[in-house]
């Protein structure tokens, strides 16, 4: 049992801090569902937070020169290594601690990037970081494609989903591949917390950030964040695409401490994936037979959670 | 505009080019962007905050009355307030040229 | 006053490390570099140094990982070599803009294909532009004195620039010298602790690497650039100081019986030793012949070595790398801007050598030196000559 969990009461619709961490007037898409996520995540955090930046919308967004929202410290080096800075960060400051060069003081090292930083071209580098164990929290915004760069596909765009690089066309369905699953190879360092959220279920994702931020040692969340731009969805539907995505089972709720597998909530009576699909441009080149194979592996995916939460 | 506020010559850019002035794109105003506004009934809205935590402009903040306030300075009228009220106590109306 | 040892050239670098009192160290093995991050590693583990290690995946995250240190304020030092720092290229551009003054050992290696562990200058020649304020040692006392002279100019609020010492690898990185290895008062003297400009603070939060749009982009690389040439200053008080302290002297340019040269040869690194010895060999045969040898490669001396050309009509420049397609080596195309349509500018020309371990050796010199006094009474066919090339 972790014991810095144990005193942790939670957020709870009454508490929630009214402070914002980040800033009004950064530049992101009208209805953009990455930025209320990390606006989100730094409710949670608070201010004694350092944040380390991959490349990304959310760097650019929130970075214009002479301008920051970034009411904490924050620094942007690349797209692939976030969690390498913020592997020399922590380092940083343990040692000037140490040495009495800097106040002895907790605070949080936040790495944040895109899918593609995490889960495509900074994976290495977020191996690395948690394989040696520095006490940061790693936070994947997943918008299922480089939004950014113009809405190429990445390891983490879905089955079927159309992008820039996987058009559908008479010899292609979209993008081929299945979602590439980052929350299980985050767990599979055998780190103290992984995570998956939802920004729709605001409590939820604040006080896994908040968890992932108060254990000892590398801890990872992975959000799912609608993009209105690249899926070609209305803008004031983010947050319902974000529910949707969990009650369809297609992005479940669960948590992984130490080891262990926790459903944070269980889809009993779980919507048809078509609910999800409808009303996202990216999906409406889709057949009956495309549905069908995906709703049988979603199911299937799920399933194998539960075993997986009854196992551990 | 930030833009012009950057055009500075190389002698006064600061330091390594950090910027040292926190939350400083809130002298940005992303209203502009928008063509639609968000208009609250407050006979219907119940002061549950659901349009304060679902706004990706932290637009929102509560009166004293505790109803919610959209700041149309950074409001850029996606909608998601509108269409995430509990009670439909918030309707987007089209800004006039 | 320091203690002269009998030490291999990596293992009295690290010791260096260990006197300027490095705070985070993040490196990933790769030959000719590991002695020095191996001895480091036994340093930190023996609780001789109070340093966090960072065993990194990769050098492209061992510069990563110094970024971040450095901008959380710790002195921050890296080594690596040929492949390794081609691997890190990308984010070796962030800290020279950023100001971060990372510190950093570069054992001079060819780079792939096809792949060689020994020693020529392509790996740094490549990363040339990357910003950094660079010098190059000839042996080992020198690559000693140059980490701690490093350290001291890289972190001086008026520069905040990272710093690269360049080491041959193998023929120095790998040789036994006697090395004075200082004492650590007289390091603490030198070399005051790291006060930086601007840290990641959460009291006083800084944005640091926002996007620059084109209105600002010029104007960040000006400041940059100007902020390397400035630099020289520091490098050459630095020096003054070290002087006073240790005793040793040092210049952005060497010479070696260069006063009344007609030839000059123009070298960098170890390669010189060699070339001092072919200098005197060949002034034992009566040839006006002197050596010019840089240290401090970025910002380039212009002044300096022009001063110490002096009025010899001819350099043999010599380049350890082959830029493939290119109309001279790097240092040779450096020069010949350097003089051009300067009155009484001397003929330059251009030798590429030592490439990949190939030994430079005094008889090469000489071949040199006679090659360059031949161009300058007939101009050579081509822009530069590749030496000790096997054409049969």
């Amino acid at each position: 049992m972790i014991t810095e969990l144990e005193k942790f009461k939670g957020f709870s619709a009454k508490n929630l801090p009214k402070e914002e961490v980040l800033a009004p007037g950064h530049r992101a898409c009208q209805g953009c569902g990455e930025v209320l996520a990390l606006r989100m995540v730094m409710k949670a955090l608070g201010k004694d937070v350092i944040v380390c930046n991959a490349t990304g919308c959310m760097e650019i967004i929130t970075s214009p020169f002479p301008q920051t929202s970034w009411q904490v410290p924050w620094i942007h080096i690349a797209f692939e290594n976030a969690a390498s800075v913020a592997s020399g960060i922590e380092s940083a400051r343990k040692v000037l601690m140490r040495k009495g060069r800097i106040p002895k003081r907790h605070v949080d090292i936040l790495a944040v990037g895109g899918d593609g930083a995490t889960g495509d071209i900074g994976l290495n580098w977020i191996s690395g970081a948690m394989e040696r164990g520095h006490d940061f929290l790693y936070v994947c915004l997943d918008n299922e494609a480089y939004m950014n760069t113009g809405v190429q596909r990445s390891g983490c765009t879905p089955y079927g989903a159309m992008t820039t690089t996987s058009p559908p066309g008479k010899k292609s369905f979209g993008q081929v591949t299945w979602k590439k699953n980052i929350p299980a190879i985050m767990a599979a360092h055998e780190i103290p917390y992984v995570a998956t959220a939802s920004p729709a279920y605001f409590l939820d994702l604040m006080n896994k950030v908040k968890k992932a931020a108060l254990v000892e040692g590398p801890a990872y969340v992975h959000i799912y964040s609608p993009c209105p731009t690249g899926w070609g969805s209305a803008g004031e539907r983010s947050v319902e695409f974000a529910k949707l995505a969990v009650e369809t089972r297609i992005f479940p709720l669960y948590e992984v401490i130490e080891g262990r597998y926790v459903i944070s909530r269980k889809i009993t009576k779980p919507k048809p994936v078509a609910d999800y699909f409808k009303g996202q441009r990216r999906f409406r080149h889709l057949s009956e037979e495309h549905l069908s194979f995906i709703q049988a592996k979603v199911d299937e995916e799920y399933a194998r959670l539960v075993k997986l939460a009854e196992a551990t | 505009m930030a833009q012009i506020d950057a055009i500075v010559g190389w002698k006064d850019l600061p330091f390594g080019c950090h910027v040292y002035e926190p939350g400083s794109t809130a002298k940005f105003r992303t209203g502009d962007w928008r063509s639609q506004r968000p208009v609250l009934d407050k006979e219907k809205c119940i002061k549950c905050g659901m349009c304060w935590v679902f706004c990706p402009d932290m637009c929102y903040s509560q009166t004293e009355e505790g109803y919610f306030e959209a700041n149309m300075e950074y409001c850029k009228g996606c909608g998601i307030c509108a269409h995430e009220c509990p009670k439909d106590a918030i309707t987007m109306v089209p800004e006039e040229d | 006053m320091g203690k002269r040892v009998g030490i291999e050239v990596s293992i009295a670098i690290a010791d260096a490390v260990k006197l300027a009192r490095a705070d985070v160290i993040a490196a990933y093995p790769i030959t000719p570099q590991t002695h020095i991050v191996e001895h480091l590693s036994e340093i930190v583990a023996n609780g001789e140094l109070d340093a966090e290690f960072i065993t990194v995946e990769s050098e492209h995250a061992a510069m990563s990982c110094c970024c971040g240190s450095s901008a959380a304020g710790a002195r921050t030092y890296t080594a690596t070599s040929s492949q390794g720092l081609a691997l890190m290229s990308e984010i070796l551009y962030h800290p020279g803009p950023m100001r971060l003054p990372i510190v950093m050992t570069v054992a001079n290696r060819a780079l792939a294909a096809p792949i060689s562990i020994w020693n020529d200058h392509q790996d740094i020649m490549a990363q040339r532009d990357i910003g950094w304020i660079q010098t190059f040692a000839e042996n080992g006392q020198e690559a000693v004195d140059l980490t701690l002279h490093a350290f001291r100019v890289a972190e001086d609020r008026k520069v905040s620039l990272p710093m690269i010492v360049n080491i041959d690898g193998f023929t120095l990185s790998h040789v036994i010298e006697p090395i004075v290895i200082p004492d650590q008062e007289e390091v603490d003297a030198y070399l005051p602790a790291f006060k930086p400009r601007v840290r990641l603070d959460v009291k006083k939060p800084v944005t640091m690497g926002p996007v620059g749009i084109p209105e600002v982009y010029t104007e960040a690389k000006m400041a940059h650039n100007e902020a390397i040439k400035a630099s020289k200053r520091v490098i050459l008080q630095g020096w003054k100081e070290f002087a006073e302290i240790f005793g040793r002297e040092y210049n952005p340019v060497e010479t070696y019986r260069s006063e009344d040269a007609e030839v000059l040869l123009v070298t960098m690194g170890s390669i010189s030793e060699t070339a001092m010895s072919a200098v005197d060999a060949m002034r034992d045969k009566g040839a006006s012949v002197g050596l010019v040898r840089i240290r401090l490669w970025r910002p380039f001396p212009g002044p300096e070595f022009r001063k110490a050309a002096g009025k010899a009509s001819v350099l043999a420049v010599i380049d350890r790398c082959l830029p493939p397609g290119a109309v001279c080596g790097p240092v040779g195309a450096e020069l010949r801007s350097l003089f051009y349509k300067m009155p009484g500018a001397p003929k330059i020309f251009s030798f590429v050598a030592g490439l990949g371990g190939r030994d430079v050796t005094v008889e090469r010199f000489e071949e040199i030196v006679d090659k360059a006094r031949a161009y300058a009474k007939k101009r050579p066919t081509e822009l530069y000559e590749v030496i000790g090339v096997r054409e049969i």
